[in-house]
Parts: structure tokens; C-alpha cells; sequence
């Protein structure tokens, strides 16, 4: 039997601590260790992009990273934007602009978008499509996917500009 | 399909991780971005029983200008660090524009320039702009280190003259020239695919605007990056006219790459698209470099 890891990490806020095999990927870790099911696994070579997450805020494929490497770092994932009674603006821009259909591939767009949006929050649509050129979606053709993140991007401008009361 | 049990090792130094190459030689493989790396393991194309991961080491992640004008670049610098950076888009425009093209957003975030060049895939952009833009490659190992010119590195194809006990650790690129001028472009069916074919063109122009040095470089035209050398000297000494770039193209596309055929194109449509962007980059290049002062 080889060592077991002992790793401690931080996920959506919360600390976990467990022992694990160093080979376990870390979309599986979320997803059987952690029963965070929101990250999925679409090919789990890197190219679908249904597996993104934020490591650091950073996005990245969860499927090519071992656990282990999370190590001492913190991980967002979908359930950590926002809740259903409380979505993140992100969110709420998709539920309106009808960017969601089978939701497959929503949570991997939605870890992306949110951490593209911080980096470029007036985004041209050229830069939107760069910006998704690593999500795969096999329903919407996209399109209202684009709208989505220009609707929050958009939204996010307007409640900046607004002066507080 | 899951990887294949192994031991992990994450050194916090790089005499650390040396030793741990030293100890395990051939069964080692060395964790960087892991984004050519994991997704081999997952598919158990590769099966090793030990990983070193580098990724705790602070300090090979840099990108440090050099008092000659060039650059020198840690062996884990990140894609997304060098492709934001305004020293390379000053210093390096090549480079500048080839990182775009490395796979997709979220790849960069991870990937390496180390791990990519020790990868040696020949369709990798970095592979090709190394070798475009004179690139040394500092290698230590438990004895000492080394220096190796990128054009030296490549061996076929994944293939490098990297030893098991040895790492990659810096990529220096050399300041360049005067009125020099380059140009990258690569196709392929999606945006942010494996390159059909792709070229990297460097071009020095003299007072009179005359080609005084040319290098092109192919990826995906053969088991590693393929400089066209017979196309470099039939553009050297000419003025960049459109006879000459055409001529040097049909040379390049002929003579200096070595394409295979696969599920994505032929031979000869690899043949035939390294020509049109071997065209397209000489003249984009040349354009430039007579730009500069």
C-alpha cells in the first residue's frame, strides 16, 4: 500500500483535512471525497472545460491536478459562488439570459466567467469568446452564453455607477 | 480512466528535488503545470512510480530582464505570467504573440515554459519560438549545470538531451538585433487546437533593407521544431520583395520540414499550409523589422 498524503486545503471557505492517495485527481476529490457533485468531468484530459475551478482564484482544470497539490491552498467551486436563494451576480445574469440548458457544462463557465470578469470587467465580445475559447457547450451553441456574460458585466458596471445612498 | 499509483514527493528546494531525481533516475517523472503531463497519466499513457513536484519551489518562477537587453525566464513561470507581462511585449514580441496560441485560457494558468520545452512536443508554440529566438537552456543536475542552445535541446520527437538527474531551471533569450522584426501564425480547424502547422520568423534587416539574418522555425512539420535553414539562405542578402519571400516559402515547404500524416491533415496539406504561412510570416516579419530604427 503506498503513503497516504495528509492534506489540508480550504474549500469554498470551509478547511478540510484528510488522508489521501496521491493519484486521487482533484475533480474527484470535490466530487466523491467532498460531495461537491457541482464540478463535473466531461473529458479528463483538459480540453471540455467542465471541470474548471478557481485554485487561488486562479481558474484551472481540477482534472489535471492531483489533490495533493491543493495542499495549503483554497479552492472555489460553483456551490462556492453563490446559493440558490442567494445567486452570485453571475448567476443571476445566466438565469436571465437563458445561458443554461442542460447545466452540464455551466459550472466549469461560471468559475471562468467570474474570475475573467474580475480581471476585465468591460469585456468587447471578441474578448468574452477568447475568454470561453476553453469551455465546450453542446447545447446553446453559445451564443446566449456571450449574453449572459455581457449582461453581467454589464449589470456590474450599472450598480457601480450607481452613487451610494 | 485514473492514474496509476505512485509515490509523490514535493521538494521545497531545487537541491531537494535533484536529489529525489538522483535516487529514482528513469522511474521519476517531474510534475510542473501538468497540463501535457496529467492528462498522459490519466489516459496511462505514461505510468511513473514516483512524481516530483516542482511546484512548491519558489523561486524558478521569474521573468528578469538582463542588462544586454535580453530576458531570462524561470523554468516555472506560468504561460499567463509571461503573456501579461510588458517586458515581453517589449522585449520579446514573439514570444508576446505566441503564447496566446498555447491551448486555452485555464491551460495557461497552469502550464509552464520548462515543462513545455521539457515536453518537446513538436506542435508546441514554445518549442519552435525558443529555437526562432536563439534561446539557451540552463539544466542543472546533483554534479553542476550546463547550458544548452534551444536548437540543440530537441532531439526528436518528445525527446531532449534533458539526463534522468537533470532540471531545467531558466531560459535565457538574447536581446534582439536592430531592425529586427518577427512574425507568429499558426492554423488550426478550431481555435486553440494542436497546430496543423505552425512558424515562427525572425527577421534583421541592414541600413539598405537587406535580409542580414533569418530564422524560421516549423512546429508540426516534423519529430521536432524544423528550422528552415535552405529558405533562410535563399532570403539572406536579398531585399525582402514578394519573389523572394514566395521563393524562400516554396523552399521551406519543400526542403526543411519533414511533415507526417494523420486523423487532422496529410503530409502534403501540412506541406502546403506551411508554405502560405511561411509566406505570411517572412512578409509580416520583414514589414516589421523595416519598421524598427
Amino acid at each position: 500500500m503506498r503513503k497516504l498524503f495528509d492534506l489540508a486545503l480550504t474549500v469554498n471557505g470551509t478547511r478540510h483535512e484528510q488522508a489521501v492517495e496521491p493519484r486521487t485527481l482533484l475533480s474527484d476529490f470535490l466530487r466523491h471525497d467532498l460531495g461537491l457533485t457541482g464540478t463535473h468531468v466531461g473529458c479528463e484530459h483538459g480540453v471540455c472545460g467542465a471541470c474548471t475551478v478557481l485554485l487561488d482564484g486562479e481558474p484551472v482544470r481540477s482534472c489535471l491536478l492531483f489533490a495533493v497539490q491543493a495542499h495549503g491552498h483554497s479552492v472555489t467551486t460553483v456551490e462556492g459562488l453563490g446559493a440558490i436563494d442567494q445567486l452570485h451576480p453571475v448567476q443571476e445574469a445566466f438565469r436571465q439570459a437563458h445561458g443554461v440548458q442542460c447545466g452540464f457544462c455551466t459550472p466549469g463557465i461560471l468559475t471562468t466567467v467570474v474570475a475573467f470578469l474580475e480581471g476585465n470587467p468591460d469585456p468587447s465580445e471578441e474578448e468574452i469568446r477568447e475568454a470561453l475559447s476553453g469551455n465546450l457547450c453542446r447545447c446553446t451553441g453559445y451564443q446566449h452564453i456571450v449574453d449572459a456574460v455581457r449582461l453581467a458585466a454589464q449589470t456590474s458596471k450599472t450598480a457601480h455607477e450607481q452613487p451610494a445612498r | 480512466m485514473k492514474p496509476a499509483p505512485f509515490d509523490y514527493y514535493a521538494p521545497t528546494t531545487v537541491e531537494q528535488a535533484l536529489a529525489h531525481l538522483a535516487e529514482h533516475g528513469d522511474e521519476a517523472k517531474v510534475l510542473a503545470g501538468g497540463q501535457s503531463l496529467v492528462p498522459m497519466m490519466n489516459f496511462r499513457l505514461v505510468q511513473p512510480s514516483v512524481l516530483v513536484d516542482l511546484n512548491p519551489i519558489p523561486d524558478l518562477a521569474f521573468i528578469q530582464p538582463d542588462e544586454n537587453g535580453g530576458l531570462r525566464i524561470g523554468a516555472l513561470t506560468r504561460h499567463y505570467q509571461v503573456e501579461v507581462d510588458p517586458l515581453v511585449a517589449v522585449r520579446m514580441p514573439l514570444l508576446h504573440e505566441a503564447v496566446p496560441k498555447i491551448g486555452y485560457p485555464q491551460i495557461r494558468r497552469r502550464g509552464t515554459m520548462g515543462g513545455s520545452l521539457c515536453h518537446a512536443d513538436p506542435s508546441a508554440e514554445l518549442v519552435a519560438v525558443s529555437v526562432a529566438l536563439n534561446g539557451r537552456f540552463r539544466l542543472r543536475s546533483p554534479k553542476g549545470e550546463r547550458w544548452i542552445p534551444a536548437q540543440d535541446f530537441f532531439i526528436g520527437l518528445f525527446t531532449t538531451v534533458l539526463q534522468p538527474d537533470e532540471l531545467l531551471v531558466e531560459v535565457a533569450l538574447p536581446p534582439l538585433p536592430a531592425r529586427t522584426g518577427g512574425s507568429f501564425m499558426e492554423v488550426a480547424r478550431r481555435r486553440h487546437d494542436f497546430a496543423l502547422v505552425g512558424v515562427a520568423a525572425v527577421v534583421s534587416l541592414d541600413g539598405k533593407g537587406v535580409c542580414r539574418q533569418v530564422r524560421m522555425v516549423f512546429l508540426s512539420a516534423g519529430d521536432r521544431p524544423m528550422e528552415a535553414r535552405r529558405a533562410a539562405d535563399v532570403l539572406m542578402g536579398q531585399a525582402p520583395t514578394p519573389e523572394a519571400i514566395r521563393a524562400a516559402a516554396e523552399i521551406a515547404a519543400s526542403d526543411d520540414i519533414d511533415p507526417s500524416s494523420d486523423i487532422h491533415a496529410t503530409a502534403e496539406f501540412r506541406r502546403h499550409l506551411a508554405k502560405v504561412l511561411a509566406r505570411r510570416a517572412l512578409d509580416q516579419a520583414c514589414r516589421r523589422a523595416a519598421e524598427k530604427k
